[in-house]
């Protein structure tokens, strides 16, 4: 596309130089713009592994924080293991149902219900995820319900509150996708709609409700504000989900400003920690995504 | 779209299922229908709930007065919600202004400019911006970007005192500025995602038809591709906007947590994200404390009310446009 090679060159009046130094100076300005664009990423890659390397050992992942003012300081295990129980949680509740009013809006949907149904789910999508956690916490901590204040559960109540608008855009878009032939084939053979749902549109459409899921926690496994009124931060590890739990972003934020060394950098290998799990989880959905699209489907 | 009323002809088995084997059927469509229902009312409760848990601090200043108001004093018992406000829309106006020029410029290179071969990577690249978390950023912008930008910013506030907001004696460590950058850094990819789709969206033959008429790259570019997009850049600016007003830790960490107004970008300051993140734990003994706090919860959630809905609006205008659908919000 940069020039027609069979166009007579005379065809067209030659460029000016004005019109030449001004295409040439925006070019440079995006090549330059997008080299600045990844000065942030490398710049943090680059911080965080040389301030938090330091702070990786054995003990780092199979102790918990030990709050003591001296002594050893404690690992993030805690930390590590909560983030994965109040995320897992939440994915089991906001994946299901983000999926089942995805199939609501593709498959049954219309009319006024499902009109207001899609505007409401957009407007999820753009509230702050401080405001769910308060609204957890108004609901749920403060009424102590299920006999607790602070707990791992309500944690995951907020980030799935997070997640649902997420994982129902993308598998509405996905599901969109699916040629209405397949499915008029199988009502054609005589199956029932919700077979046809179950066997012939959520198959079709797996792969990108995977991706966007994958791509629905990992925005949900970075969040901190709405866990500091839910889940709240402690240091033991504990594997009841009606407990307090922590997690590593409230353990970052946590140790961030403390006046000692050795807490600081147990943020910085915990953050270490956090985007090595976010970036894995991202980069399946991503891989997941390219062979489906790849495929031909998306 | 029931399946199978009618008879099949000729086949001597009829189509038509016995009530029983519709159940499934019938259950599967109330319960999806009911999925989607209750989302609506869990949405009219969490707005109710807010409303609700606000009113003592309405009651007590007023909507407008306290929403208005230049006095936030946790020890007097004064909530005037402006400083908190004014912050929120400072940090979010720089975050704009220095995120979505890049932003846009870098969806322009990846579709024009890019060699093929590096565009794939180029892309990831720019999407794990969005895969840091927003409590890493902050980590990084204290440690790194506070101590490294602080001459540059003194400089720059003292070269440049004449401009409005710009000029103060000493420059805060954390500050407007610093959060208006970091947040300009996290709203980068969903701009740039969106700028890209749209501008994909762009018909081939209109490019082409420019340049065949003797346009340069950067005027195809100009009078054929930025008018088609304009539209959906905007949206996903608003969309941007809409997550930094909302955006809590990195800004929490970075702008000073100082409820009194700044008199320059230089200056520390407070958002009401922010706010709500830092003073909640000290406001669960004094109701009405946390009702101030959850009025300013009230006030972000209306604001990214508003401009989600102009940015929707914008971004499905724009998709009619085109053919290819956008998938937006993630």
């Amino acid at each position: 596309m940069e020039s027609a090679p069979l166009a007579p060159r005379s065809a067209l009046p030659p460029v000016s130089p004005r019109r030449r130094r001004t295409d040439r100076a925006v070019r440079a300005l995006l090549w330059l713009a997008t080299g600045l664009a990844l000065v942030p990423l490398v710049l943090i890659i680059f911080y965080i592994l040389k301030k938090g390397i330091g702070a990786l050992s054995v003990e780092f992942f199979t102790t918990d924080p030990t709050g003591n003012f001296l002594g050893a300081k404690g690992g993030v295990k805690s930390a590590i293991l909560g983030t994965i129980e109040i995320v897992g949680f939440a994915t089991l509740v906001a994946v299901p149902l983000g999926v089942g009013v995805a199939l609501y809006l593709t498959e049954y949907g219309a009319g006024r219900l499902a009109q207001a149904v899609r505007f409401f789910v957009d407007v999820m999508t753009g509230v702050p995820s401080i405001v769910f956690g308060l609204f957890v916490y108004l609901t749920l901590v403060l009424a102590g319900t299920g006999g607790s204040s602070f707990a791992g559960w309500k944690g995951s109540a907020a980030l799935a509150l997070l997640m649902l608008p997420v994982v129902t855009r993308s598998a509405e878009v996905v599901l969109k996708l699916v040629p209405d032939s397949l499915r008029e084939a199988a009502l054609a053979l005589g199956a029932p709609r919700w077979k046809v749902i179950v066997r012939v549109v959520l198959p079709s459409a797996a792969s990108g409700i995977v991706t966007g899921a994958l791509l629905a926690v990992a925005r949900a496994a970075g969040e901190t504000a709405p866990l500091l009124f839910t889940a709240t931060i402690v240091k033991a590890t504990t594997l009841d989900l009606n407990q307090p739990m922590n997690s590593l972003p409230a353990q970052i934020f946590q140790d961030l400003k403390q006046p000692d060394d050795e807490l600081v950098q147990r943020a910085w290998g915990a953050a270490i920690t956090l985007v090595a799990m976010i970036l894995i989880v991202t980069l399946i959905a991503k891989s997941i995504q390219r062979r489906s699209r790849a495929m031909g489907v998306r | 779209m029931e399946a199978g009323t009618q008879a099949a002809p000729g086949g001597g088995r009829s189509l038509d299922r016995s009530p029983l084997a519709r159940l499934p059927d019938r259950v599967v469509r109330i319960g999806l229908t009911a999925i989607s229902a209750a989302i609506l009312l869990l949405l009219a409760y969490f707005f109710v709930k807010l409303a609700l848990e606000a009113r003592p601090v309405f009651e007590k200043f007023g909507v407008l007065n306290f929403v208005f108001e230049n006095n936030w004093d946790v020890s007097k018992g004064i909530y005037g919600a402006l400083p908190l406000l004014v912050g929120t829309l400072i940090t979010s106006a720089l975050a704009l202004t220095i995120g979505v020029p890049v932003a846009v410029a870098v969806a322009l290179f990846l579709t024009e400019l890019c060699p093929r071969r590096a565009r794939g990577s180029l892309t990831v690249l720019v999407d794990m911006l969005a895969a840091v978390p927003s409590v890493v950023y902050g980590l990084w912008a204290f440690y790194f970007l506070i101590p490294k930008l602080k001459p540059v910013e003194q400089w720059f506030a003292d070269t440049f005192h004449f401009v409005p907001f710009v000029a103060t004696e000493n420059v805060a460590g954390p500050n407007y500025f610093i959060a208006g950058l970091i947040l300009a850094i996290m709203i980068l990819p969903i701009v740039s995602a969106i700028s890209r789709e749209v501008l994909s969206t762009v018909p081939a033959d209109q490019k082409e038809a420019s340049l065949a008429l003797g346009a340069t790259r950067w005027e195809m570019i100009r009078t054929s591709m930025l008018p088609y997009a304009r539209r959906g850049i905007v949206g996903g600016s608003m969309l941007g906007l809409g997550r930094a007003i909302g955006e809590t830790i990195a800004v929490t960490i970075v702008i000073g947590d100082n409820p009194i107004l700044g008199h320059s970008i230089f200056d520390q300051g407070y958002t009401l994200a922010a706010v709500i993140a830092n003073e909640f734990s000290e406001a669960a003994s004094d109701p009405l404390h946390k009702a101030a706090l959850i009025g300013a919860g009230l006030v972000l959630f209306v604001l990214t009310l508003l401009v989600n809905s102009i940015a929707r609006l914008l971004v499905i205008r724009s998709e009619r446009q085109g053919s290819k659908p956008i998938a937006v919000g993630h």
